[in-house]
């Protein structure tokens, strides 16, 4: 990059540090202001629909992923279990029920107690537990949307309008709750503004078929994917992704990527471990990887997949997106999806992160590396820890696994093995 | 032209030098005990003493295992997967899996027809069915670690021990000793417990002849003869297998030397 000043560092950052400040200032102030707020699940959550009616939104799995990366998840989920939890319920779970018995003051402020509970993601049982607890908790509404799980390549029309007729049904329950009319203008409004933040997203993880890549889809992702995650319906969010997108067209334009020579390209599965996120992160810095593509920056949708929010179909394409999700994939389709994902970008092999605590995840992660590895001849590596409980995270252990790995491609490198991709 | 390669395990810290001519002139063996640096110092001081040499005759070190950036000394890391890999088919050239069974970890390595590491399988973050459970296996039994092999060899029914967990399994050789049941038999099933927790790892990476068994516990006759007769195949095993990811890093030193390397090697090794 030479003498090039590089005009967007930190930009792209420092503008989402100030949106997500401003949105937990609007969630410390509702409850003063008498404003509602609902809780909901990120994977195929239906803000648009909530915020017209003036709700302001809160993810606990966002809270606890931001406990994590402060470090005061390990202090809540001792918490949740000191109250009976199970050392192998989520850390997700436990974080945010010791984070409530701990007074809700997080790490981002503090929460306001919802006045309405939407369990709009139903793949993981452990999540519909988690919601009755909250609604036990908090005496609270939980409505607990349906959501089927995709089973075969195209959507099934059946599901699509079965989760349509749980959505108007919300609508009814949102103006009886609020005494507003439901507004299909603001509605259709609220979606093109989403679904342009959407098309720049994609352009943003497309980048990374460059080689070398101008960023890193896993561990830059998981920062980029935040506002389309908790700010739909805001008009911060289209803002940020346009302000985004600005920063990867210079990093393009300048030959600036996310580490300083470009070694390897790998697809990652699974959500990082939070609690030691930096140190995970360096330990595959150190041998100049760059994550191409992961499937965690797709739980808030596979919007590189055709997912979209569709102005002119507002609840057909709001219910395909929340039975579209990721983690409401079989395995099948999951693992044809990072197989493709290896080919297209370029990989030269596969990362699975596997997270204890979530079964959603984790299950078939193991035959998943056993099919890559001895069918699809894409070099796989696995590894354990957790997503929020950071008792789980062995670094010696991690960093070891991490080390040979690299070797091993090293030395495939050294001997001409072609991209796992157009391996046989 | 004399290298080194410095293994640092969780129990052992191992050393060997080679010449140019890829011979073994020196090795030590030592307790890692709690002073990583200074085991790893004290090893490297002992193998060299046992070629008669001086250290700074020694061009270049590898160091391997869990202490790796504990060999200050080192001219650089390589972890003890690649270090077995390398020493194991450099000893038996037709290996396309390798057992390596340490203090804590057991792991699975295939490798090419040209010694490449294509896959590994370790076990996880417990130790299972690694060394120290023989160490609490023998333990229970008071019968010291290097007999339990060879008694166990003389087993005339075997008695099933379903636990690989270091800590449970004490109570389970209690309950099997309260019924008056022979020690050999208990052993038998305590090595056959590890065996079969082996296979299935190595299944994991797939299952190809030849195999080479590395690690500490490859000492073991008890263990290699449940492996055996659980994979009905033979496996290689040298006196010099607990050597093995020293003799691979030092492998590798030889390597560097002759590319001509010099001072800490790359990211990727450092």
């Amino acid at each position: 990059m030479g003498d090039y000043i590089y005009k967007h560092q930190g930009t792209g950052r420092d503008l989402q540090k100030d949106m997500l400040g401003d949105w937990f200032d609007r969630l410390s102030a509702a409850p003063a202001k008498g404003e509602p707020v609902a809780y909901l699940f990120i994977s195929g959550n239906i803000a648009e629909l909530l915020t017209q009616f003036g709700f302001h939104l809160v993810y606990p799995e966002v809270t606890a992923l931001q406990c994590g990366i402060k470090k005061t998840a390990g202090q809540y989920i001792l918490k949740a279990e000191e109250l009976g939890y199970s050392s192998d319920v989520c850390g997700y779970v436990k974080n945010d029920i010791g984070l409530l018995h701990s007074g809700n003051a997080s790490p981002m402020g503090t929460l306001p107690p919802p006045s309405l509970l939407v369990c709009n993601y139903s793949g993981c049982r452990t999540y519909v537990k988690w919601f009755e607890a909250l609604a036990e908790f908090y005496k609270a509404p939980l409505v607990m949307l349906d959501v089927p799980y995709k089973r075969e390549d195209m959507l099934d029309p059946g599901d699509v309008q079965y989760v349509v007729g749980q959505l108007h049904e919300l609508v009814e329950l949102c103006e009886r709750m609020t005494g507003k009319k439901f507004d299909m203008d603001r509605f259709r409004s609220d979606l093109t503004e989403t679904a342009l933040a959407e098309d720049y997203w994609v352009k943003i993880l497309n980048s990374s078929r460059l080689v070398p890549s101008p960023f890193d889809a896993y561990f830059e992702a998981v920062f980029f994917m935040a506002p389309l995650y908790v700010l739909r319906g805001h008009p911060d969010c289209l803002k940020y992704y346009k302000a985004a997108w600005g920063e990867i067209e210079e990093r393009i334009e300048h030959g600036i990527g996310p580490v300083a020579e470009e070694r390897f390209r790998v697809v990652v599965e699974g959500p990082p471990p939070w609690p030691h996120f930096r140190s995970f992160w360096e330990m595959f810095k150190k041998w100049g990887v760059v994550a191409v593509a992961s499937t965690y920056s797709k739980v808030g949708g596979l919007y590189d997949q055709g997912v979209r929010h569709d102005p002119a179909r507002p609840f057909e394409s709001m219910a395909e997106y929340c039975i579209d999700c990721y983690t409401n994939w079989n395995l099948g389709l999951r693992r044809d999806l990072m197989r493709r994902y290896c080919e297209d970008f370029h990989a030269d092999g596969m990362v699975i992160h596997s997270v204890k605590s979530c079964r959603s995840f984790s299950v078939g992660q193991a035959d998943t590396r056993e099919v890559f590895s001895k069918e699809y001849h894409i070099p796989t590596l696995f590894l354990e820890s957790d997503l929020a409980d950071p008792r789980y995270f062995s670094a010696a252990q991690l960093r070891n696994r991490i080390d040979a790995f690299f070797e091993g491609l090293e030395h495939r490198k050294l001997v001409g093995a072609p991209h796992a991709g157009v391996t046989p | 032209m004399i290298v080194a390669g410095v293994d640092v395990g969780s129990t052992a810290t191992k050393a060997v030098l080679l010449n140019e001519n890829h011979e073994i002139i020196g090795r030590a063996l030592i307790n890692t005990g709690a002073n990583v640096v200074r085991a790893a110092q004290r090893v490297f001081s002992e193998a060299t003493k046992q070629a008669g040499l001086e250290e700074h005759e020694v061009a270049q070190v590898v160091g391997t295992g869990y202490g790796r950036y504990k060999v200050t000394f080192g001219h650089a890391q390589v972890t003890e997967i690649s270090c077995h890999a390398r020493g194991a088919s450099f000893l038996f050239p037709k290996t396309r899996i390798i057992l390596d069974i340490g203090g804590q970890d057991t792991k699975a390595i295939r490798i090419s027809g040209s010694g490449e590491v294509e896959d590994f399988c370790m076990n996880d973050k417990c130790a299972a069915g690694t060394g120290r459970f023989l160490d609490a296996a023998a333990l229970t039994m008071g019968i010291p670690l290097d007999e339990i092999g060879p008694l166990s060899l003389q087993y005339k029914q075997v008695l099933k021990v379903t636990n690989v967990c270091t800590v449970f399994v004490e109570s389970e050789i209690l309950a099997h000793l309260a019924r008056g049941r022979a020690a050999a038999d208990i052993l038998r099933g305590v090595h056959l417990a590890i065996a079969t927790r082996s296979v299935a790892l190595m299944r994991r990476v797939g299952l190809d002849p030849e195999i080479t068994f590395t690690g500490g516990v490859s000492r073991n006759i008890g263990i290699q003869s449940t492996l055996e007769e659980r994979l009905s195949m033979k496996l290689n095993v040298n006196a010099d297998s607990q050597y093995m990811g020293a003799i691979g890093a030092a492998l590798f030193a030889l390597d560097r030397c002759v590319a001509g390397a010099t001072g800490v090697a790359g990211a990727g090794q450092g």
